[in-house]
């Protein structure tokens, strides 16, 4: 136990501490959140999830310096901090340069020494063969990882997701979660990691907060060992916990909703 | 996008012979004509006559010096009006209060046409070069100026986000991600240019100069050399297809990064 904490220690000083106090954004008339406490260790991984519009993506831009907060405190290892120097975002879709080569979008941004460090990340996502080839010539799964590598070789100690697996296929996601998970594992980054899969979130997370109107309804720690396997009991439980959460105290229009896992909880009342 | 040819080699001969079908028929027909009689050579002399008088003036020296001093001409203009068209398409693609100060005023001076300008022209160049190379930077000026302008701000405002959340701004966002964002529209601009470029400089040439291929088309009517006159129109329609097939060459290269203009033989 003692070496495991020492362990988590030394992994845990290459990611960000992040506390979010109070933090509210409207845009116009529309508040989209209203108060957000959240507080991430450093090295965790934590998973938003919530329906389409409960504000988790601008919850993610505020952390990630794209937009400000009209009120409330942001702080990284407990001061104000410029996110650009420790923070990267991978985005929804790829947002690859379609002008410059595999290798080059992943060193944009980097010094001209930092051609190697392209090289090298580009090699942990396993597209170093791709290097020379233009986007266009790359599948949806491969532009994604692409665009991983990019903000990694910043060496980030904090990793906003912004449902970046949204538009992949179904086995090319699971890909991504493993590449994911052990890159993670490798560098001790804190992660944060928005999504409307629940599965993906209980799979990935350490812990994973609901969201509802802008609100902080749920913040659930999953202790399992890794990898999680799909399908496994106690995954299954905490999946059907976690869906419960957004759906049970949703209005009526929880069934015309687009929610991903609303089949996988039919499936799973069932049965 | 091309009809799937039935044959590989066949087709790209096809493919490649068949724009100048069109022109080498009417070459025939043309030929044909004057060698049964059916046109005067006073209205349209025979190619071969025309030929001949190629022949005969680049042997003399006058057709290649006629050529170059037209050619310094054109691409001086477009040097000119397009670097400028270039610039201010970038500051006013880029920095709002540029477009404010500007804008309004380069949309005014745009519905003049060029041409119009050339009595106005003569009085403060006179004949000399500075006049054709006025009239041609100012016609290509906005062509290169409106589609840079459009191409910048219709750069993708998801890239530009992602270049500054990754530490990319200033001159580096500029030449890595705006710019290159921009360059097919401005392509656009520089080939339309280019086919107005000739126009321009054919006009001017032919109502004021002393050199040139205008010059040498004018000059020839004064001696009903018909077969001049026609050389000197068949040269402005070779240099502009010339000019028209660089900039396309340009164009691939400067965009193959794009599937719409790479090459097929790029492997897999």
């Amino acid at each position: 136990m003692t070496v495991r904490r020492h362990l988590m220690e030394t992994v845990h000083s290459k990611g960000v501490r992040l506390s979010l106090r109070g933090l509210k954004k409207s845009f116009g008339s529309r508040e989209v959140l209203r108060g957000i406490d959240l507080d991430l260790d450093a090295g965790e991984f934590v998973a938003i999830v919530g329906r389409s519009g409960c504000g988790k993506s601008t919850l993610l831009r505020l952390v990630a310096g794209l937009d400000s907060p009209d009120r409330g405190l942001l702080l990284r290892d407990d001061a104000w901090g410029d996110p650009l120097h420790d923070t990267r975002l991978m985005f929804q879709e790829p947002r690859l340069l379609p002008w410059k080569r595999v290798l080059d979008n992943v060193a944009v941004g980097l010094a001209r020494e930092g051609r190697e460090t392209a090289r090298s990340t580009l090699e942990r996502v396993g597209l170093l063969d791709r290097a020379g080839d233009w986007p266009y010539r790359l599948s949806g799964g491969q532009r994604q990882r692409v665009a991983l590598a990019r903000a990694l070789a910043h060496r980030p100690r904090l990793l906003l997701l912004d449902e970046p697996l949204g538009a992949l296929d179904a086995l090319t996601r699971l890909e991504m979660h493993a590449l994911i998970e052990t890159l993670w594992s490798e560098s001790g980054f804190t992660a944060l990691l928005v999504t409307h899969d629940v599965a993906e979130a209980v799979a990935l997370a350490d812990r994973v907060v609901v969201l509802e109107e802008g609100r902080v309804t749920l913040d659930l720690r999953i202790d399992l060992p890794r990898p999680r396997l799909r399908g496994d009991a106690e995954v299954a439980a905490l999946e059907e916990r976690v869906l419960r959460a957004i759906l049970g105290s949703g209005t009526s229009t929880a069934q015309e909703d687009s929610f991903a896992g609303t089949g996988a909880l039919e499936s799973v009342l069932s049965s | 996008m091309s009809p799937r040819p039935t044959h590989p080699v066949l087709g790209t001969v096809a493919r490649r012979a068949l724009p100048w079908l069109l022109p080498l028929v009417l070459l025939a027909v043309w030929q044909y004509g004057a060698y049964r009689g059916f046109v005067s050579s006073r209205v349209l002399p025979d190619p071969r006559a025309v030929l001949r008088s190629a022949w005969e003036l680049t042997l003399s020296g006058e057709l290649p010096h006629h050529v170059a001093v037209s050619a310094r001409r054109a691409f001086l203009g477009l040097a000119i009006g397009g670097g400028l068209g270039l610039v201010l398409g970038i500051s006013t693609g880029t920095v709002r209060a540029a477009e404010t100060a500007l804008d309004t005023s380069i949309q005014m001076i745009r519905n003049i046409p060029a041409l119009a300008t050339i009595p106005l022209v003569i009085l403060w160049f006179g004949i000399d070069e500075s006049a054709k190379v006025f009239v041609v930077a100012l016609g290509v000026f906005f062509p290169i100026y409106l589609n840079t302008f459009h191409g910048i701000r219709s750069v993708d405002p998801g890239l530009i986000e992602m270049a500054r959340s990754h530490g990319v701004n200033g001159w580096r966002l500029q030449r890595h991600v705006i710019l290159p964002g921009a360059l097919s529209s401005i392509l656009v601009g520089l080939r339309f240019s280019l086919g107005l470029m000739w126009v321009l400089l054919a006009v001017s040439e032919t109502i004021s100069a002393n050199e040139g291929i205008g010059y040498m088309t004018m000059n020839a009517r004064e001696f009903l050399r018909t077969d001049v006159v026609l050389l000197g129109i068949l040269l402005y329609a070779f240099l502009g297809k010339l000019a028209d097939w660089a900039s396309r060459l340009l164009e691939r290269w400067l965009l193959r990064w794009n599937p719409g203009f790479a090459t097929a033989g790029e492997p897999g």
